[in-house]
């Protein structure tokens, strides 16, 4: 899923060289997505997604310095989430206690110029919800426990990370030149189907700056997605059509294989 | 190579799956088993979520249960009217179980009620079929032949009410019996995803004491038609059902079955039970395991469905 150069921005830049050096023009950012849409396919096994973005009005001298950073985050579709905790009865482990949260985003990577702790202090990183730990998770009982809530939250997190629907990608945002960079975020294999938010994130000095956004639809190609929508939309008839599928496969088994 | 599910909504290795789907088949067609009860738990081993394994088991089974039903059919070894009444009870079990596994998959409790159906069926089953077998072995090594069964022996099963008359299987019999095996294997079917051969064959012929010769036939026909059902009910309840999984699956079973059976001829009829009755064990022993040991991670997600 190599996505191309979006020039658009970059000559943008070019053209306003002047007013570079004036405070009155902050510095901006821009990002531009090749495609807006991902299709998965049957070979599907994950991606690097790669976005690239440009500095406006960038400043030569901070810029030399290397103290401009980049942060960008893939944020999938937010979904309800049980979370279960396993505990021991009677010997055996055992789903006991559970948390639901409502507004579990189902992906977050996140792509940096360097270590996060080394953009900006975590203040900053929480004012503005940026990183997999300052996401907000919504329990659906806010009569729980903060603890118990923490606890979950955590659990929560860390399953992510596990699984690689939460990334990080340090060093996964590469200026190409004075004004332009490339971020590199990785899809993981069970990317979620859905609207995921592309944000940019500028920094100077451990200063945030400026955010900027884009979307990209995640979609399963054709074959896989007519199957997910028929199974969906029309479930007898999928049960039907996978029992007569299954009946040929059987039966054709015996023919190709029985020669007495 | 990867290939990607689309209802399970993850990327396999489909040579994975194939050799998979080739291994149960080699053994069903070796045991003359569904293999429903193998390839369920594998598919969890394999990290499928246990709501798709099940129900795409169950799909599964239709293809190498209705491929022997055939068999069965050519050479007349199936009696409708005994697989009429199993079917009629096991419906009903479907449903009831279809609907428990929705239940049971709200409360976040589904993966453990499915272990342990299976560690104590399987544990069950797998230990009597071993000491049945070894026993056997001890006789015809000791140059007794193994003493055949006396027929008109009759049991308290014998003696219920609503009797019928079932011609094929030479049988007058009372029909609860017939709808309680029917109806509690529908309800393994859909909870477990399995057809039910490994109990069905049992409770028909040591329960029941229909003639052995129609039995696998029967047992087949009324495992082809309550998966097929059950396979319909969770894919208009739950849409668990993965066709793409199912089919890898059934490709390689149907290919592993061929040399299963040519293998399965070259050994006796107790050295098969006694190694079909290891194998059930060592399922039931893994799966139970992993309920006593402490998991490697404690927590874990679901996505909310729609259910409930």
């Amino acid at each position: 899923m190599r996505a191309a150069a979006c020039l658009a921005a970059l000559a943008l830049t070019a053209a306003v060289p002047a007013w570079a050096q004036e405070p009155a023009h902050p510095e901006s950012i821009q990002i531009g997505l090749s495609t807006d849409r991902v299709a998965i396919t049957a070979n599907f096994a994950g991606a690097d997604l790669t976005i690239f973005g440009a500095l406006e009005n960038a400043d030569p001298l901070i810029n030399r310095q290397g103290r401009y950073d980049v942060y960008v985050v893939l944020e999938g579709p937010a979904r309800p989430v049980v979370v279960r905790r396993k505990s021991r009865v009677l010997g055996m482990w055992i789903n006991t206690q559970s948390e639901t949260f409502v507004n579990v985003p189902m992906s977050y990577s996140v792509a940096t110029t360097r270590q996060p702790q080394d953009i900006t202090d975590p203040n900053n990183y929480r004012q503005l919800s940026l990183g997999a730990s300052n996401i907000y998770m919504e329990p659906e009982d806010k009569r729980d426990s903060p603890l118990t809530i923490q606890e979950f939250t955590d659990a929560l997190r860390e399953r992510k990370q596990a699984i690689g629907l939460y990334s990080d990608n340090v060093g996964g945002v590469q200026f190409l030149s004075q004004s332009l960079f490339r971020a590199t975020l990785h899809l993981a294999p069970n990317v979620p189907v859905g609207t995921h938010k592309a944000r940019a994130f500028l920094f100077r000095n451990g200063l945030f700056i400026k955010e900027t956004s884009a979307q990209l639809a995640i979609v399963k190609s054709g074959f896989e997605q007519t199957i997910y929508r028929f199974a969906t939309d029309h479930g007898f008839g999928y049960g039907l059509f996978a029992i007569g599928l299954a009946m040929l496969t059987g039966w054709l088994g015996r023919i190709v294989f029985r020669k007495d | 190579m990867g290939i990607y599910l689309p209802i399970a909504e993850m990327s396999v290795n489909v040579f994975v799956l194939l050799a998979m789907g080739a291994a149960v088949g080699f053994l069903s067609g070796m045991f003359g088993v569904g293999g429903g009860f193998l390839i369920t738990p594998l598919l969890i081993f394999y990290n499928i979520p246990p709501a798709i394994a099940v129900a795409t088991g169950a799909n599964q089974v239709i293809a190498s249960s209705f491929s022997g039903a055939l068999a069965h059919l050519k050479r007349g070894t199936l009696d409708f009217k005994l697989g009429t009444v199993l079917l009629a009870g096991g419906i009903a079990g479907s449903a009831a179980g279809a609907f428990v596994f929705a239940l049971l998959r709200a409360i976040g409790q589904l993966d453990l009620f499915i272990s342990l159906l299976y560690v104590v069926f399987l544990g069950t089953v797998g230990g009597l079929m071993l000491i049945e077998s070894v026993n056997a072995l001890r006789l015809t090594k000791g140059g007794v032949p193994p003493a055949l069964k006396k027929s008109g022996q009759h049991n308290w099963i014998h003696r219920l009410p609503f009797k019928m008359r079932f011609r094929t299987s030479k049988l007058f019999v009372s029909v609860i019996p017939v709808l309680g095996i029917g109806a509690g294997i529908g309800f393994l079917s859909a909870i477990m995803g399995v057809g039910g051969g490994f109990i069905m064959v049992p409770a028909l012929i040591y329960l029941l004491k229909v003639p052995t010769n129609v039995v696998v036939g029967t047992s087949l026909f009324q495992i082809v038609v309550v998966s097929a059902f059950t396979t319909l009910v969770h894919s208009s309840t739950n849409q668990t059902v993965d066709i793409v999984l199912a089919l890898v699956l059934m490709v390689g079973g149907v290919a592993g079955a061929q040399y299963g059976a040519k293998a399965g001829q070259k050994l006796r009829g107790e050295q098969l039970r006694a190694l079909l009755a290891l194998l059930v064990l060592a399922v039931a022993l893994r799966l139970g395991f992993d309920l006593f040991v402490k998991p490697q991670n404690l927590y874990s997600l679901t996505a909310v469905s729609g259910l409930l």
